[in-house]
């Protein structure tokens, strides 16, 4: 191979770069082209002018309110959540903890819908009730504020704490915390001055994940927020983009604003990569897994009852509001029998075309996208893990690309290049939704597919080599066969979320590409209450059969190895 | 005073007994040994020591003081037995220095910063951890780590010390002065220890008396002498040391090797209390002697040099002993027919 200057390797080098440049590099290029260059200046200070003005000040505002009140509040309930499953005597800890983890797939721009049904001042039916029972003048819980945005974020995105936390507490070596008891440190001495410390990379990781989704969040905000002219930042790039028609300081404002959100990913980015590289907190251990577990007593039950009625009001009641609500046969009646009906679940899936459309095109959207992004992604993994060839920085440097480009960005960024400057007209078709999804997603599949490359060692591949068997064949016979499941996973990380998408495809549809979570957002913003709640119920039911559709074939994988 | 008492010690897993019914007393002020395979409940006992776990059944005292009860459901907290611990997996916090992991008990405890500052020096001077005191655990060596952890421990000067496999880690240089030096702030300071480790060299070097498991059951308790001189079954001889087991039979006062009759009789006394004629014959490798005419006769199947040492295979019949003697010695060839006499011997029960 080393004689040749130009082998098969180089060609998929530059066939990796030539795809990240196409779909992710470019876009974000023609975002900061457009956000600060004028008549082809650099002009810094019109883009600051324009941030001053009153409307993109107060988004940015919000964005930070939003995203910091999520990421502290998130943050202190995923501790204390992981803290109770992982090191007390709840009981039913294992349920418990798998129970913490449904608001996960609970999509929050549905959950943001069920509370406005349920809490929004004048209508909702919590406060029309509480205002009925106790004789009140004005509604008790008002959702569609600064404080029900965060508070509905926070349901749905504290896991992402939980799930760090409560992994890292488990693997953690439970004699680092006996060897300060037996030092005469108590509980509150230990957990202060030893576990917290030690967990703090973990609940970090936790929180900046957070605040990565939070800022970047479209749907909760969209839903609660622009009602009442609450927005943040992606909400006003969507206001902006659509209430202008497309035109271009709109569009430059949209850039700008679309800039400060890369570069804010890029620097939660690059705070976690600093805290998870620092060596001083490898609390692994190999041996002996007995965690200290607090003896709860006396608030065993009622923290039991606590974190089941957590669960009941960020879960249950909304997920049964939107099912309730779905069967009505007017917004407004009563939820008795003789108001319900199922004419509205046969209506959408297969008489409306606006909503049949959208299961279909969010389907097979969904599906391309998951295939063409986890082939890409392995082409790419490949290339990275497995070659060494000059050249390759450049594909390591475009390869974090995607990791810091919120869904918002993306879809600017195609659409600055996708609508005909360069040649190719793809506004309003299911392809520029498409193009997105593959930038979008493809740090998922870069992810798991190069985690299990990672796994299989060169010599592997060597040893097939040595046998006999051209590059090819060892790829085919040995390196895929060790892949695979790293490519099915990745998979479903890309099909499940895409099916539920909303922040994007919000920004791509035209009159006959709207996406499911696209369905929803319009339908609600149009007064349909009755038919966004069906629809996001049939949403509800793909969703839950997607999930076990996956733990049905990555279990059968995890068996047949 | 801190004498340890352990009363009908029982601790259950699920369905393995870890430590079945133990009895033992640790004695103010002695340096006590657990030696016991892998897996016989070591770490379990020293684990109850501390308080970290409940007792299925039984009691420990300290002087006079109940500890742990199980059938009162009464267990002081690890935090308030005031103990030093060394963990087999070290336990040093990554988050903290090295002068902080050895301060943190200090600190806890309350005391005042020149005292600390102090006694963290001295205990990192004596475990030869000064020079690196700024540094995190993250960069050291396993060795290194466990050297944080025994200073850690010394530095408080408990009433009783648990060390689990202290030194497990250290090269046998290193090893040695570790040993030393804990054995001199034993006499220095008076603490109690107890001692776990499987390396049977090491607790015979350390200890005043010491115990032998098996499987969660003590097998026997006494100074090292006693216990290498005479080891209550054939267990405790084969874990002590090397060992030859060679299965006889004494009829009418005469012993023959079973299965060997032709190599002629051995010269031995059967030892009193053995209940069958047929016994088994332990023996150390450096007690056997050999001789070219007369003894238990047998073939060289093998001789390899062990630096001061020569290592002979004898065969006899279908039996085969292993025989060390000192380099300088009478040499026999591989091949070569020799004698064997047996200057000390124990006997056990067949089996
Ligand atoms: N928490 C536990 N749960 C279940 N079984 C346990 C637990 N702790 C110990 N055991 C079992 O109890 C037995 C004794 O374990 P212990 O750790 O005391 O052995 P040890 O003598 O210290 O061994 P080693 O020399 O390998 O450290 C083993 O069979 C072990 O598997
Ligand atoms: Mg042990």
């Amino acid at each position: 191979m080393g004689q040749r200057r130009f082998g098969t390797a180089e060609i998929l080098l530059l066939l990796s770069i030539l795809i990240l440049v196409v779909v992710v590099a470019i876009p974000i290029l023609l975002i900061f082209w457009n956000a600060f260059v004028v008549e082809g200046k650099p002009d810094f200070l019109r883009a600051l002018a324009l941030l001053k003005e009153p409307d993109t000040f107060e988004a940015l505002k919000n964005s930070l309110v939003i995203a910091g009140g999520t990421t502290v509040l998130s943050t202190i309930i995923g501790v204390f959540f992981a803290w109770l499953v992982s090191r007390t005597d709840l009981p039913y800890k294992a349920t418990m903890k798998v129970l913490f983890l449904v608001p996960f797939m609970l999509p929050s721009f549905i959950g943001a819908l069920a509370w406005k049904i349920l809490l929004s001042p004048r209508g909702g039916h919590i406060n029309r009730l509480l205002m009925d029972l106790f004789h009140l003048e004005d509604p008790v819980f008002n959702i569609m504020s600064l404080g029900g945005i965060i508070a509905v974020e926070t349901m749905y995105l504290f896991p992402f704490v939980f799930i760090q936390v409560s992994g890292a507490l488990e693997r953690m070596d439970p004699t680092l915390e006996e060897a300060a008891r037996i030092s005469g440190a108590g509980l509150f001495t230990i957990t202060r001055r030893i576990t917290l410390p030690l967990m703090m990379p973990s609940i970090l990781a936790g929180a900046l994940l957070v605040a990565l989704y939070s800022l970047a969040h479209f749907g909760v905000p969209a839903i609660l927020g622009t009602e009442r002219n609450i927005f943040i930042i992606p909400t006003k790039i969507y206001e902006k983009i659509y209430a202008s028609g497309g035109n271009f300081e709109a569009i430059r404002t949209g850039t700008m604003l679309s800039s400060i959100l890369v570069l804010a990913a890029a620097a939660i980015l690059y705070i976690q990569s600093l805290v998870l590289s620092s060596g001083r907190f490898q609390v692994i251990s190999g041996k002996s897994m007995r965690p200290m577990v607090l003896k709860l007593r006396g608030l065993k039950w009622p923290l039991l009852i606590l974190s089941v009625l957590y669960i009941a009001i960020t879960v249950v009641l909304p997920t049964a509001t939107i099912f309730l609500v779905g069967t009505l046969k007017t917004y407004g009646l009563a939820f008795r029998l003789e108001n319900m009906t199922l004419d509205n679940f046969t209506y959408i899936l297969f008489k409306w075309e606006l909503t049949r459309d959208a299961i279909w095109n969010s389907f097979y959207l969904s599906l391309s996208a998951a295939a063409v992004t986890m082939l890409i992604g392995t082409l790419i993994s490949y290339v990275l893990v497995k070659t060494k060839i000059r050249g390759k920085f450049l594909l390591e440097f475009l390869g974090v690309l995607p990791f810091s480009v919120p869904g918002t960005v993306i879809a600017l960024g195609v659409i600055l290049m996708w609508s005909g400057r360069f040649g190719i007209n793809l506004y309003n078709t299911a392809w520029i939704i498409f193009v997105a999804y593959i930038a979008r997603y493809m740090a998922f599949a870069l992810k798991s597919t190069s985690a299990a490359l990672e796994q299989v060692h060169d010599s592997l591949e060597e040893a097939a080599r040595a046998c006999g068997a051209t590059k090819w064949q060892a790829m085919r016979d040995v390196v895929l066969p060790l892949i695979k499941p790293g490519m099915v996973a990745a998979f479903f990380l890309i099909f499940l979320p895409a099916l539920r998408e909303l922040t994007t495809s919000v920004l791509l549809y035209g009159p006959h590409t709207r996406t499911i979570g696209v369905a929803i957002y319009t339908l609600n913003e149009d007064g349909e209450t009755v038919y966004a709640a069906a629809l996001a119920a049939i949403a509800l039911v793909i969703i839950m059969a997607g999930q076990l559709l996956i733990k049905r074939v990555t279990r059968a994988k995890i068996e047949s190895a | 005073m801190a004498t340890v008492t352990l009363s009908h010690v029982t601790k259950r897993f699920g369905g393995v007994t870890a430590v079945r019914d133990l009895d033992l007393e640790i004695q103010d002020g002695e340096c006590f040994s657990m030696l016991g395979p892998s897996g016989c409940g070591k770490t379990t006992t020293l684990r109850m020591l501390a308080g970290f776990e409940d007792l299925d059944e039984g009691e420990i005292r300290v002087g006079d003081r109940v500890f742990s009860n199980s059938s009162k459901r009464y267990y002081l907290p690890p935090e308030k037995r005031d103990f030093g611990m060394v963990f087999q997996a070290f336990a040093v916090w990554p988050h903290l220095d090295i002068f902080d992991n050895v301060a943190f008990p200090l600190q806890i405890k309350g005391l005042s910063r020149a005292e600390i500052q102090t006694r963290t020096r001295r205990a990192l001077e004596d475990t030869g951890l000064l020079k690196v005191q700024h540094a995190y655990p993250g960069e050291l060596s396993g060795g290194e780590k466990q050297r944080i952890a025994l200073a850690r421990a010394i530095a408080i000067n408990p009433q009783v010390m648990l060390l689990d496999e202290p030194l497990s880690n250290l090269d046998p240089k290193l090893r040695e002065e570790m040993r030393f030096e804990i054995k001199d702030l034993q006499r220095r300071l008076g603490f109690t220890i107890v001692f776990v480790t499987h390396d049977q060299a090491e607790a015979m070097a350390i200890s005043d008396r010491m115990m032998v498991m098996r499987d969660g059951v003590l097998q026997q308790v006494g100074s090292p002498i006693e216990i290498y001189e005479r080891p209550s079954s054939r267990f405790v001889f084969s874990f002590i040391g090397l060992s030859n087991f060679l299965p006889v039979e004494t009829r009418e006062g005469a012993t023959f090797v079973q299965g060997a009759p032709e190599a002629g009789p051995l010269a031995v006394v059967r030892p009193k209390g053995l209940p069958d004629a047929a016994w088994t014959l332990a023996c150390r490798p450096t007690h056997i002697d050999l001789q070219a005419e007369g003894g238990l006769r047998g073939t060289v199947a093998r001789r390899v040099y062990l630096g001061d040492l020569v290592e002979y295979r004898i065969r006899v019949g279908p039996h085969e002993l292993r025989i060390q003697k000192g380099a300088r010695h009478e040499v026999f060839q591989e091949g070569a027919p020799v004698g064997l006499t047996f200057r000390h011997y124990l006997g056990y029960p067949e089996g």
